[in-house]
């Protein structure tokens, strides 16, 4: 077994452990501590294919910013106490079925489709450092990435207009 | 010109029952009857006008107004046609029409509704000439149909009496049923010919391919027809029941004009009848045998009304006896005599009922005859003519019918004979026991007897006159003129004059000698015997199987009636329930599957990410499986 | 280093990407807290994002990576405005329970 292959199972194991345990633990405090980490193996899962602007992106973005404004929130509501109820049991049952048939539609849908995709063939091409992709995005995809920034801007209105207190609601 | 005279002549009846529905009761009864009246009259004066032309040149007036229907190759003109036929109907109908309607000045003026009572009767001129004149046999129906509604309207008229609701309510259930075959007739002639008018379906019926059984089954129908209009068996049990409508209705409608349409019908399609022999010979039979019975029921009735009725009723039956053996002009020769005399005796037995204030039973009467003089008088005429006696008009008619029945088939004129036997003696007994003798009624009724004032007297006596020389339009002699007059609607085969020989002369003599054996033997029992019917409790034997006219009514009632009232019962109690129950459970079951359906939208979010995430799944996997 | 996925394989990722997805799923099913909800949500994106980079890299094009980059921005949009909007609902009804959000009824 090869060391990569190594680092990747391992870097699997800790990205499924901990999206399990995002959505298993109680308390939510511990869900985004979680979220983080696994955020963060996907990151190493980038680093691995070389891919290193998006390893960077991941990590500011959501590790960095994301999982900031899920804490903040979190804390502005006050519910670090674990007091979820949980939902009968009768949908816990139905959630786990739908999550083993969708895996199961989705695995082989996947295999199923690999004659398709063609064998993979490296040609060792620069395709993803840094500066290729920058080409990329500034050439062919410039005027997507101004409208993803114009986006961003009206995100940050909306979310300011959303959670102003208003004064005559009271 | 010509197109506008025949409009005054369709519409004035019609105009003059609009203004009597909507200002007649403010004009006044004098004012109301005296306009319908005039309505009629004027009808009647040019009735005469037309057919004073048309006897001169023969040429039959055709009068088309507008195109009324144009289906695919069906093409039907609102048309009127005036030829000989129809001008000897409207003759009679506005003639006797006017005379009754002057007469019903005077017998309704008591009552309240006079002008409603006009209306009707003008209403149904209105109608009846609309049934005479029209060019199609759909223009007839509507006729038909239109006298049929005054029939109930004028039968119910005296409304708050529940039994006269019901005898109009029978009469029109009964000509419903009649009417029912001659809508049947008219579709089958009409899809056969793609035509309903009377000449074009003469000449597509005489041009001889036509398919013989569907023309029997379209005479069938009309025949069918004719019955419940005419009062024969099996459906005459209304014309009895029709006398609780007002005397001089009886006299117009269910004696003289409207139970003749049938006769009418079949003689204006006569080309029709000629090619189904099968049906001739039925309306032969059926015809002799109403005869008979309604004679034999007549015997022994003692409502003066209804003796009046069931001779109709036999009437009737002779002249269909005649159209049966296709010897049409004698049928419209006994249609024309008969209108005479039978409402001459029902203008009489109204004068008689007048006096009487609304006594109908002729126990209670006798001894009227030195008190109404001229009510005696014409009456008399009028019995006389009826029973057969020459030289008055009924001899002659009747006559004609007995010599082409003994031409035809010697079992139906024994028949024929047996019935105007009966005839003859029922009306006698109806005289002795109505004039003669020492009245029976009550004190009270006895001081206010009177003779009828001349409003009433007057039509009696134009119909008197009219039955006793009536027969003058077709003498036996071999120069009639009413034969050479309709000639013309008849195929060749009818022109054919009986040979007067002995047997001709035989015959006659055997019929008058029938009407003076039953008059002798009414003479017998009534006058010399001063017999009086018995009281209904003392009526036995077969007699009260008669007198209960066979119990028809009653079978009829067990018969049909009650099943089907028992199957609508069924239907309402079983059947009504069921479905009800049915369709509001399919109600109840689309409201529960919704309620069912509004729970899984609750509002939850967690149930929509469920379905959400299911219906991508199904969608997943559709997808794939379809694309395999 | 440059063929990972000569050692790999691109079975592999699938799978981890499929499993990730649907954990994701299981969580919006499972979880009633909105905010989990949220987080599960952001898994089932990256899980995609994932797929996407191996793809990108099987194919040695740089347009899948270009998406992921998109696919951030829009997330960082989507969160922002989700969790003002949850702040918003929690000053209101005093909870984020989405069985408690109920008006959504027509």
């Amino acid at each position: 077994m090869s060391t990569v292959l190594l680092i990747f199972y391992i870097l699997s194991a800790v990205t499924l452990a901990t999206a399990f345990l995002t959505i298993y633990t109680k308390n939510p405090i511990h869900s985004a501590i979680y979220l983080v980490i696994c955020m963060v193996s996907i990151m190493g899962h980038y680093l691995l294919f070389n891919a290193q602007f998006l390893a960077l992106v991941q990590l500011i973005v959501y590790a960095g910013a994301i999982m900031v404004l899920f804490l903040f929130t979190l804390m502005l509501m006050n519910l670090n106490k674990e007091d979820e109820v949980h939902k009968p049991r009768m949908t816990r049952y139905a959630a786990i079925i739908v999550f083993i048939v969708l895996s199961a539609v989705l695995v082989y849908v996947f295999t199923d489709t690999k004659p398709i995709m063609g064998e993979y063939d490296y040609t060792g091409e620069d395709f993803q450092s840094i500066k290729t992709l920058g080409k990329v995005l500034l050439n062919e995809y410039m005027v997507p990435f101004e409208f993803a920034s114009i986006l961003l801007l009206a995100a940050m209105l909306g979310v300011v207009l959303v959670s102003k207190k208003e004064k005559d609601a009271n | 010109m010509e197109k506008n005279l025949v409009l005054v002549l369709l519409l004035a009846p019609f105009v003059g029952f609009l203004v009597n529905v909507f200002f007649g009761k403010k004009a006044g009864k004098g004012m109301a009857g005296a306009l319908g009246t005039v309505a009629v009259a004027l009808s009647f004066v040019l009735s005469v006008y037309f057919f004073l032309q048309v006897n001169q040149t023969a040429k039959p007036i055709a009068v088309k107004l507008f195109d009324w229907i144009s289906v695919s190759n069906f093409k039907l003109d609102f048309g009127i046609l005036l030829d000989q036929l129809s001008l000897l109907w409207l003759l009679f109908v506005t003639g006797i029409g006017s005379l009754i309607h002057l007469y019903s000045i005077s017998y309704m003026h008591d009552d309240e509704n006079m002008h409603k009572f006009f209306s009707y009767l003008n209403l149904f001129v209105f109608f009846m000439i609309t049934l005479v004149v029209g060019s199609n046999i759909l223009i007839m129906f509507i006729g038909w149909e239109g006298v049929g509604l005054c029939s109930y309207l004028l039968i119910g008229f005296w409304y708050k009496n529940q039994d006269y609701n019901d005898a109009a309510k029978k009469a029109f259930i009964m000509n419903r049923i009649g009417d029912l075959g001659f809508l049947i007739g008219i579709f089958i002639l009409g899809s056969m010919f793609s035509t309903l008018d009377y000449g074009q379906l003469k000449a597509a019926i005489t041009a001889g391919n036509a398919d013989t059984a569907k023309l029997t089954v379209a005479a069938l129908c009309l025949f069918i027809g004719a019955t419940g209009k005419s009062a024969q068996l099996p459906l005459y049990t209304w014309l009895p029941d029709a006398m609780a409508g007002p005397t001089p209705v009886s006299a117009l409608i269910h004696a003289a004009t409207m139970v003749t349409a049938g006769i009418f019908m079949i003689t204006r399609l006569n080309f029709l009848f000629d090619l189904t022999p099968f049906v001739q010979n039925i309306i032969a039979i059926v015809g002799a045998v109403t005869a008979l019975v309604a004679a034999s029921i007549g015997l022994l009735q003692n409502d003066i009304k209804k003796v009046l009725a069931y001779s109709t009723v036999s009437q009737l039956g002779l002249m269909f006896l005649a159209l049966g053996l296709g010897a049409y002009n004698v049928a419209v020769f006994h249609v024309i005599t008969h209108a005479f005399f039978k409402a001459c005796l029902f203008l009489g037995s109204g004068s008689v009922i007048h006096a009487m204030h609304h006594e109908q039973d002729m126990r209670r009467m006798g001894g009227l005859r030195k008190i109404m003089p001229i009510t005696f008088m014409t009456m008399l005429i009028a019995t006389l003519a009826i029973s057969g006696i020459p030289p008055f008009s009924g001899f002659f008619s009747k006559d004609e019918i007995l010599m082409t029945a003994f031409h035809a088939n010697i079992p139906l004129w024994v028949i024929a004979s047996l019935a105007s036997i009966m005839t003859a003696f029922y009306m006698f007994r109806l005289m002795y026991l109505t004039f003669y003798k020492d009245f029976r009624g009550t004190e009270e009724q006895k001081h206010h007897l009177h003779e009828s004032p001349g409003l009433i007297t007057f039509p009696l006596i134009v119909l008197a006159i009219l039955s006793l020389v009536g027969g003058l339009i077709s003498l036996p002699f071999g120069n009639s003129w009413l034969n050479q007059y309709l000639a013309p609607l008849f195929s060749e085969a009818h022109h054919a004059e009986h040979h007067l020989g002995t047997t001709e002369y035989t015959l006659m003599a055997i019929a008058v000698a029938g009407g003076l054996i039953g008059i002798g033997l009414a003479y017998n029992k009534y006058l010399k015997g001063g017999y009086v019917p018995k009281e209904d409790q003392d009526i036995d034997g077969f007699a009260k199987t008669v007198y209960n006219k066979y119990y028809v009514d009653e079978a009829y009632m067990a018969l049909i009636v009650k099943p089907i009232n028992g199957l609508s019962n069924f239907f309402r109690e079983t059947l009504e329930p069921a479905l009800s129950r049915l369709v509001y459970g399919l109600g109840s079951l689309a409201n529960g599957l919704g309620s069912l359906g509004s729970r899984v939208q609750n509002g939850s979010i967690g149930l929509y990410l469920f379905a959400f995430v299911i219906g991508f799944s199904a969608i997943f996997i559709y997808l794939f499986l379809a694309n395999k | 280093m440059e063929n990972i996925l000569n050692h790999i394989g691109i079975e592999n990722y699938i799978f981890l990407s499929v499993i990730l997805f649907c954990i994701g799923v299981f969580g919006v099913l499972y979880r009633r807290n909105a905010i989990i909800v949220f987080m599960s949500i952001e898994i089932m994106l990256n899980a995609v994002n994932l797929l996407f980079v191996a793809f990108s890299t099987y194919h040695q094009d740089a347009e899948g990576q270009v998406f992921v980059f998109f696919s951030m921005a829009v997330a960082a949009a989507e969160v922002a405005v989700g969790l003002a909007i949850l702040v918003a609902i929690f000053r209101n009804i005093g909870s984020i329970d989405i069985a408690n959000l109920k008006n959504l009824k027509g």
